[in-house]
């Protein structure tokens, strides 16, 4: 039996987590900083990090008495030590290298994308276990900041088959949903409004970049805010910051629904297509996907569709960022014998190979 | 649209993404320790691009994406990097609550997108990039220099460029 303490505070949710085995969840615990970000109009790294000290004792401990787990069942402690904040991933590292030290037990630092790699190996205790995951498999993370298709040959054996050029896909559904004032997160917001809408109206660009599998979101964003911007000239505010945007409060005379449709299916199109091309071209056994809008539910049905292979994705609440995935990242580790230095420094540009 | 004439300022027309990155690429070659960029423009106008050129003449070799989620992209390139994005900033951003003094005094290049959120921090010395949407591809830029610092800059970024 292996108990992993996991901790994750790479921007701006706390978060800690008991994994058992590296699949069962014991308790994942996410102290989200969202009513304090209100407050301020915003995510502020120094606030973010002040708040990570504040909540990380309690965090802690909710996660073990919610794992029902004492400081002697745990057989290591792992933490997120990049790519991130440099003051938020500070706060965790110092941490668990004060608990695994003071308790005698190893230290795992774990790169904050591979954490999203494992997210597809979790389930909670109700859940019975899943089948495991072959190798290799394709991984698609896309969040508000990576979009990344990554070649999982082994436990810890990784491969960037591609990447974005300029925008993550989850920055993208944000903007958009700025554009229209739909609210934020904008992932959800634009799901919700383009179930209304025809996917067909605007004929949006896909970046297709050759034969390359990167990505680019860039144009599509600007070709989004032409459109907006037709429809509704009388707002002009919708341009400028979102501060003004908000005050402005303008009343769009514009087609949301038809916008956000054509718009979440030229992402989604982009995404599926490279996809399943780098599926193909190198074989896998299965294709995971992980991150925020992996929560989207047309790319996941599209992926399904034409993937030919098993698709997984985790559960809604293992897309966004929490330190569940943490701990599964590093029970490979722990097996592996692969454990961290009492020297293990912060890399906020962690790269994932 | 008239021309500004004021002394110090650089005003003209990039007709090109690829233009952009190499305009970008000049000003980064010319960047030294603790300097600061404010990129301003709306969205769309090519503050990316702008970071993705500069990157280059800092000779950045990692990939340079928009930091709109993460806040902050580091990279080392010549000298380290700080890439930083106040698009989701809605409250006034004041130096303190941001940490924004960490990056811009250390001895780093600290370029940031959405900068009209931040002029109040800014330190004495730091240039303005601005940019407006003109058409598709094309877009003015305004290089507006503070300090002697990048009064001086601009003068060998003019005559770099421009100088037949």
């Amino acid at each position: 039996m292996c108990k992993i303490l996991a901790i994750e505070t790479s921007c701006d949710e706390t978060a800690a987590a008991v994994i058992e085995n590296g699949k069962t969840i014991k308790s994942n615990i996410v102290a989200s900083q969202i009513e304090i970000h209100r407050r301020y109009g915003g995510v502020f790294p120094e606030v973010a990090s002040r708040q990570h000290i504040l909540t990380i004792s309690t965090v802690i401990q909710d996660a073990l008495i919610k794992a029902r787990t004492g400081w002697n069942e745990l057989s290591a402690v792992a933490v997120t030590y990049g790519p991130g904040l440099v003051g938020s991933l500070l706060v965790g590292v110092n941490t668990a290298k004060g608990l695994a030290l003071s308790l005698g037990i190893p230290l795992i630092g774990i790169n904050h994308l591979e954490g999203h790699l494992y997210s597809n190996w979790l389930h909670t205790e109700r859940e019975e276990s899943k089948a495991d995951i072959k190798f290799p498999n394709l991984c698609l993370i896309v969040s508000g900041g990576h979009t990344e298709l990554v070649l999982m040959h082994d436990h810890g054996s990784y491969e960037i088959l591609g990447q974005t050029i300029d925008d993550a896909a989850g920055e993208a559904f944000d903007k958009v949903a700025r554009m229209m004032n739909l609210g934020f997160p904008g992932g959800p917001a634009i799901q919700e409004v383009a179930k209304e809408g025809n996917p067909q109206a605007h004929n949006f660009p896909r970046a297709r970049l050759g034969n390359s599998l990167d990505f680019s979101f860039s144009g599509l964003k600007t070709a989004v805010l032409r459109v907006v911007q037709k429809h509704g000239k009388s707002s002009a505010k919708i341009l400028q910051h979102p501060a003004a945007a908000a005050q402005a409060k303008p009343k769009l005379n514009i087609p949301v629904a038809d916008i956000a449709a054509s718009f979440q299916m030229a992402v989604v199109d982009v995404l599926v297509s490279k996809t399943k091309v780098a599926a193909d071209k190198y074989n896998v056994t299965e294709i995971l996907v992980a991150g925020g809008v992996s929560a989207n539910a047309l790319l996941r049905n599209k992926l399904m569709a034409v993937a030919e292979r098993p698709v997984r994705a985790p559960a809604i609440h293992l897309c966004t960022d929490n330190a569940a995935m943490i701990g599964a990242a590093a029970y490979w580790r722990y097996q592996a014998g692969h454990f961290s230095d009492w020297d293990l420094d912060v890399i906020p540009n962690l790269k994932l190979v | 649209m008239s021309p500004i004439l004021e002394p110090n300022t650089l005003d003209f027309i990039s007709h090109s993404e690829l233009q952009t990155h190499r305009l970008g690429a000049r000003l980064g070659s010319l960047l030294e320790p603790s300097d600061v960029i404010a990129l301003v423009g709306e969205l769309g106008t090519g503050k990316t691009r702008w970071v993705q050129g500069i990157c280059q003449g800092l000779t950045v070799t990692d990939r340079v994406i928009s930091p709109t989620f993460t806040l902050v992209n580091e990279y080392d390139g010549r000298l380290p990097v700080y890439h930083i994005d106040l698009y989701r900033l809605t409250g006034a951003v004041d130096g303190m609550s941001f940490g924004l003094e960490d990056y811009m005094y250390d001895s780093g290049v600290t370029l940031i997108e959405w900068a009209d959120r931040a002029m109040d921090v800014l330190p004495d010395a730091y240039m303005v990039v601005e940019l407006y949407h003109l058409s598709e591809t094309r877009r003015r830029v305004v290089l507006r220099p503070y300090g002697s610092r990048f009064v001086n800059l601009l003068k060998v970024f003019k005559k770099r460029t421009f100088a037949r």
